[in-house]
């Protein structure tokens, strides 16, 4: 066992603190939520010289070639400092897949501008009837000469206004199983017949809907093979959902911390509220939900890195994590009282994302069954 | 970052697993007892369970398996991953891979003690001869050992005991206690106590038995009427007993059995596998397969505190907080199981052991009792949880 982060990581995680700390501050957040723009532009070119984007894309396509544990590493500072922007959407939902199975054309296209901050994207699965596994996905995508025609609504599609590409799941055909006839196109975003509708969410995260009406795509805009898409959009999400971890359990070690501070300086009754059982309890409740589920985070995301199937970790570790962020983010409140019920608060900012995340890609059932499945259940 | 045992370590727990298979008496999983994190149904606590549990410490012994987790110069192996290895291994089997002595005393002996004591106990303790039961607690001193009201006088080159103490898990089967007393009447709280090894055969000591929850003898009351114990036997220095204790507590809270954790589960699985009710069966129940899931996802999560604590400790560090978090998470999961356990079970849960219409031999229901103990002894939750926010997180005293 090994359960300390290697130098390098180390050095990621206090250079990615420091510059969040002072680019980033809790106020920025909350401008950013208030305004309309797509990214704090600045930010993310100055994300981008960090080489951010580039961290897990290979140097022959502009990238630093890092692993999915350094991943893992700068979204769980991000997730800390609220850290807005399309990172996930480009990165996870974007990058990731391309350099799975993309075509060498689409690799280069694509990869070295995002690496240089140059190119959002997006991935467009989720609809109306969305459960999260293929059975849901209706979306229809029909051949017709050298192009594809794609039609359907897509929900909760992260920048899927501000994107400038966007990886498109439909159903190009029926088989045995759900995932069976299932197809990712890359589809730029400018393309007539695209209807964007932005969805006023808790958090202000820039999700929408998109419809699609007679979409046309040329044949080569399909990313892998045709049909066979569904595995590559599950391996993306088995990972983002590891990442999504990763920012939550930032989120919960941050509530955490301010809620440490406010206990030693909080004077009640004459005493600290720290010293009393009652506080102290939450608090160490709190670490050890914290330090319990970063255990399942880093398992998984560790797996994922050596190339292993880590299939039950993800799903352990996003059933619990969600939770527990929202478990953190209650006792918080309560340490708090009044204050952290105040818009003023920095409180409301983590205690909405850990509901948000909680549901994102899955909430905990969906995420129990799939380790009930892996029990052989 | 390494979330897997070394080539050797794993060779390792493959010894063991082939220890557990051809060592254990054929008949065991039928008869074993033990609830994980439970201190009410210990592996070998029940005396008709006393000459296997002798002899399988002995053997053990003979492997170098009890010295596991003890420094090199004491003729351990300076793993603690070996040695909770071994303990996930051997607890899944329900079965004893060390006790007090091997796996609490010792560890701390080696640490504080005086050369020539080593060189009395250790080699004994790591043959599998010796047992120890833990001598703390008193009537009116359950988590707060400083108003331990027992005192050692002391007369020459011996220390005279008087009074007593209760919840001495397995001191009916043991040789020898691990004994704190009062040494100094008048120092401050935590200075004047001193700890000691107490010979089970000194005259003055009586052992009556208490009946737990679960009907098993498991504790005992220990009086002590002018019970003389040599100075030799005394562990660490005089008046410091309170902090060896501090010490050895560190120790005893890697204790939570963690592979019966997982065989609960396993069995839980499979019992819902093969069970059909209402013609349906039972493992394709949604509500049935969450429960379980959530259980797989606690147990793992303890695997991450009980894996992490033997690391630190392997590197010199104090687990301060993922000490009394393993202990603290372990036994309240050990309840939160139990019940998920009696509620799959249904109405046949409540059956004890013994009736043909008990399932899994009525192990959950003795499980369900059991379950309440791990949150009391070894220091209650509410104490962990004040030492996770006092020591570990920094938060003040009033």
């Amino acid at each position: 066992m090994d359960f300390d982060l290697t130098v390098e990581q180390k050095l990621l995680q206090e250079s990615a603190r420091d510059f969040l700390a002072r680019e980033c501050p809790r106020e920025r957040v909350r401008e950013f939520e208030e305004t309309g723009e797509a990214y704090p532009p600045e930010l993310w070119r100055k994300m981008a010289g960090l080489g951010w984007m580039g961290l897990i894309i290979p140097e022959e396509y502009g990238g630093s070639g890092g692993s999915f544990l350094d991943l893992t590493v700068l979204f769980e500072v991000m997730g800390f400092h609220i850290c807005p922007g399309p990172f996930f959407s480009t990165v996870v939902l974007g990058a990731l897949p391309v350099l799975a199975a993309g075509s060498e054309a689409q690799k280069k296209a694509i990869l070295p501008a995002i690496a240089r901050g140059e190119h959002l994207m997006t991935m467009a699965l989720a609809e109306p009837d969305s459960n999260g596994d293929a059975s849901s996905i209706m979306a229809g995508a029909t051949p017709a000469g050298d192009e594809f025609r794609l039609g359907g609504v897509k929900l909760f599609v992260p920048y899927g206004e501000h994107a400038d590409s966007i990886l498109w799941v439909g159903r190009t055909g029926h088989g045995e199983n759900a995932g069976d006839g299932i197809t990712v196109f890359v589809v730029k975003n400018g393309v007539p017949g695209i209807q964007k509708t932005g969805l006023k969410t808790l958090v202000r995260d820039r999700q929408c809907e998109l419809l699609f009406k007679d979409v046309r795509v040329p044949k080569d805009s399909v990313l892998g093979k045709s049909d066979l898409g569904w595995p590559v959009v599950e391996n993306t999400l088995e990972k983002a959902s590891v990442v999504l971890c990763a920012e939550m359990i930032g989120g919960a070690q941050a509530v955490l911390e301010m809620s440490l501070r406010y206990a030693r300086e909080r004077v009640q009754f004459n005493h600290p509220i720290g010293s009393f059982q009652a506080i102290q309890h939450y608090l160490a409740d709190m670490w050890m939900d914290i330090h319990g589920s970063r255990y399942l985070l880093y398992k998984a995301a560790w797996k994922i890195s050596e190339g292993m199937e880590a299939g039950m970790e993800a799903a352990m570790a996003k059933a619990r994590i969600g939770e527990a962020f929202r478990r953190v983010t209650l006792q918080g409140h309560q340490i708090f009282g009044g204050i952290g019920f105040t818009k003023e608060h920095d409180m409301h900012l983590y205690h909405k994302r850990s509901m948000t995340g909680d549901l994102q890609l899955g909430h905990g059932d969906v995420h129990r069954e799939r380790v009930a499945v892996r029990l052989e259940l | 970052m390494r979330f897997d045992f070394t080539d050797e370590e794993k060779a390792f727990r493959e010894e063991v697993e082939d220890f557990a298979r051809t060592e254990l008496p054929p008949d065991w999983d039928e008869k074993a007892l033990y609830w994980p994190a439970g201190y009410g149904t210990f592996p070998g606590i029940e005396a008709s369970f006393k000459d296997m549990y002798d002899e399988l410490l002995r053997k053990l012994g003979r492997k170098g398996w009890l010295s596991l987790g003890w420094p090199k110069e004491c003729g351990g192996m300076n793993s603690m991953t070996r040695h909770v290895i071994l303990d996930d291994v051997m607890s899944y089997h329900r079965a004893p891979g060390g006790d007090v002595s091997t796996a609490i005393a010792a560890p701390t002996l080696a640490l504080i003690a005086s050369d020539e004591m080593k060189k009395e106990w250790l080699p004994r303790i790591a043959a599998g001869e010796l047992r120890f039961w833990l001598g703390y607690s008193e009537p009116n001193a359950g988590s707060d050992l400083a108003s331990i009201k027992t005192r050692a006088d002391d007369d020459g080159d011996a220390f005279v005991l008087n009074g007593q103490k209760i919840w001495s898990s397995g001191a009916h089967i043991a040789d020898y206690g691990w004994v704190l007393a009062k040494t100094d009447m008048n120092a401050a709280r935590y200075r004047g106590e001193t700890l000691m090894l107490v010979d089970n055969r000194t005259p003055g000591i009586t052992i009556r038995p208490i009946i737990n929850i679960c009907g098993i003898h498991s504790f005992n009351e220990v009086f002590f009427d002018d019970v003389r114990v040599p100075k030799k036997n005394v562990v660490g220095q005089i008046n410091q007993g309170f902090y060896c204790v501090m010490l050895a507590l560190q120790y005893e809270r890697l204790f939570v059995g963690m592979g019966a954790f997982r065989r609960v589960l396993e069995e839980l699985v499979l019992y819902v596998k093969e069970t059909k009710r209402q013609g349906m069966t039972m493992g394709k129940d949604p509500l049935i397969r969450n429960k379980l899931a959530a259980m797989a996802i606690e147990i793992e999560t303890l695997y991450g505190f009980y894996w992490r604590t033997a690391w630190m400790m392997d590197r010199g560090q104090a687990p301060e907080p993922e000490a009394s978090a393993l202990k603290l998470f372990g036994t309240e999961l050990s309840r939160r199981l139990a019940g998920t356990a009696m509620e799959i079970l249904g109405p046949c849960g409540q059956l004890e052991r013994g009736s043909k219409w008990a399932p899994l031999r009525g192990l959950m229901n003795l499980g369900y009792m059991d379950s309440i103990s791990g949150a009391i002894g070894a220091g209650t939750s509410e104490v962990q949880r004040g030492i996770i926010a006092t020591r570990g997180l920094g938060m003040p005293r009033k």
